[in-house]
């Protein structure tokens, strides 16, 4: 079997008193695409959190190439590599669409994306460059956020609900765009509530039930059936 | 001539209080910190510009060349240190923190300085003029300090809007998590933020020490004269507050130009009927 990129190791995450993940253990392989499911309020974006250093754990619990990072910083993940499309976009409105992607590559991690990849990526961004970010289509605010975490170069790419409030129509031309993003090396985890999305993008599939993994497999492997029992508890 | 002279006056004296006000709008604005010790900071910088001048024997408002260096690595400091510790949800630990700040700053002075009002003379300088036709006379020295006001909240705007530190410092205003994401340290941020406010209270706290007398308690009257410059003109805009200086500065030269005993009240009325009319200011940032 290829290389662990990140491996999860019997997670368990607080929000306070609140647990909201009991013993979660997952391996993302290097180059592997990841498609995390499950219901709301099942634990996906907890996850999410505790993997990008939002929520902070014990370190031993989240490993990312070989090194414990449950305990850092979200700036010093950053860094090492992990990225993340946020769930709603949440671009900087203060700041221009150009800026906001100039800050995604703060760590200045180097690679292959830069400014003109972004812009290659996703003309129409080109032509927006200095325009205020909140300004842009809620499907070309997607883009920026997809850009935004590019420009970090980084070797795990998280994506948290990026259909989320889209039209159709943007969903699709979004899904399309993304085996080209990924295509480059990258690993990365979908977290998505459109079941046929994540297994049509994904190699391997989780299913997240009330804090714990309900289901694991190959996405191509996995019936409809058993990902309804999964998902629902049933 | 002498109203059209105060309020010359006036307008040269905001530029002062728009100094005041700067350091405390660059905080408010990017981690919604209200420091209550920031006139204390001013008085601080006003002290260590008089040791040095005293000390070296030059010019005080060379002094700023050493006293502002100072401030802003004081200020990185403090916020590394002691500030981002009280940052959070709740809005009152940072209040509370920068109160007793503001008290042991004021007793330490004291402590090392003694009550007794000080000056810092700037030589020549200080009483050299410009005569304007009708018989006006305008002093060198508050055109220079107007003139360094509008430099300083210049260069604080190009910071802001033009600069990697004024990305970083936006980013971090608009959304602590997501900038944390993307690579900055909001600890590390919010120590720069405060040191540059830190570098502009101490080029405000030299030109008071050169303007008027000053004594370890002259801190809160400059806090609340920042405090209404930038109510004035508007939350988290620079110009706004310069603007907001100035209102300030005539209003309180006109307030004395009536009656001396005025010049306080008629710029805390002026700052009041603005509130009451437009709570948000002169001239607010236009956010969601």
């Amino acid at each position: 079997m290829s290389d662990v990129i990140l491996e999860i190791d019997g997670l368990d995450s607080f929000y306070g008193d609140f647990q909201a993940l009991f013993g979660v253990s997952m391996q993302i392989n290097k180059g592997e695409i990841i498609a995390v499911i499950g219901a709301n309020g099942a634990g996906k974006s907890t996850l999410m959190r505790s993997v990008t250093g939002l929520l902070t754990n014990k370190p031993e619990m989240v490993r990312f190439g070989g090194t414990s990072i449950g305990g850092l910083r979200a700036d010093q993940i950053a860094a090492m590599g992990i990225a993340m499309v946020p769930e709603g976009r949440q671009l900087f409105p203060s700041l221009s669409v150009e800026e906001n992607l100039i800050v995604g590559g703060q760590s200045g991690r180097s690679g292959d994306w830069s400014l003109d990849g972004v812009y290659e990526l996703f003309p129409v961004l080109a032509e927006r460059r200095n325009q205020a970010s909140t300004s842009l289509s809620g499907g070309q605010q997607q883009m920026v956020a997809i850009g935004r975490a590019l420009m970090s170069n980084p070797d795990l790419l998280l994506f948290d609900e990026i259909s989320l409030g889209l039209a159709p129509i943007i969903i699709k031309s979004i899904y399309e765009a993304l085996p080209g993003v990924i295509g480059t090396g990258m690993s990365a985890i979908v977290v998505e509530q459109d079941i046929t999305r994540a297994m049509d993008i994904s190699d391997r599939v989780y299913c997240l039930q009330e804090g714990r993994v309900s289901l694991e497999g190959k996405s191509d492997a996995v019936s409809r059936d058993d990902i309804s029992k999964a998902y629902f508890g049933v | 001539m002498d109203w059209v002279n105060a309020v010359i006056q006036g307008i040269l004296l905001g530029g002062l209080y728009a100094l005041f006000a700067a350091g405390l709008s660059l905080i408010f604005g990017v981690m919604r910190l209200v420091n209550i010790a920031h006139g204390d900071l001013i008085v601080l910088a006003a002290f260590l510009g008089l040791t040095v001048t005293t000390t070296l024997g030059i010019n005080p408002l060379l002094s700023i060349a050493i006293v502002a260096p100072f401030m802003g690595l004081l200020g990185y400091g403090l916020q590394r240190l002691v500030l981002n510790r009280t940052l959070g949800d709740d809005i009152l630990p940072p209040l509370l923190v920068t109160f007793g700040l503001s008290v042991i700053i004021q007793n330490g002075l004291l402590e090392l300085y003694s009550a007794d009002p000080q000056k810092m003379s700037a030589g020549a300088i200080e009483t050299a003029s410009v005569g304007l036709p009708g018989g006006l006379n305008i002093g060198v020295l508050p055109m220079l300090m107007f003139a360094t006001a509008v430099v300083v909240i210049g260069v604080l705007q190009w910071i802001f809007y033009r600069s990697a530190w004024g990305r970083a410092f936006r980013a971090t205003s608009d959304n602590q998590d997501i900038a944390q994401l993307m690579g900055l340290n909001k600890s590390h941020v919010f120590g720069l933020a405060m040191a540059l406010a830190l570098v502009v209270v101490a080029i405000a706290g030299i030109f008071l020490g050169v303007r008027t007398s000053f004594d370890p308690s002259a801190g809160p009257g400059r806090l609340i004269f920042g405090f209404e410059a930038v109510i004035i003109g508007g939350l988290g805009n620079l110009w706004g507050t310069l603007v907001g200086g100035i209102i300030l500065g005539v209003c309180q030269n006109i307030g004395a130009q009536i009656n001396p005993g005025w010049q306080l009240l008629a710029g805390h009325i002026a700052f009041l009927v603005i509130l009451a009319i437009r709570p948000r200011g002169l001239f607010p940032r236009i956010d969601g």
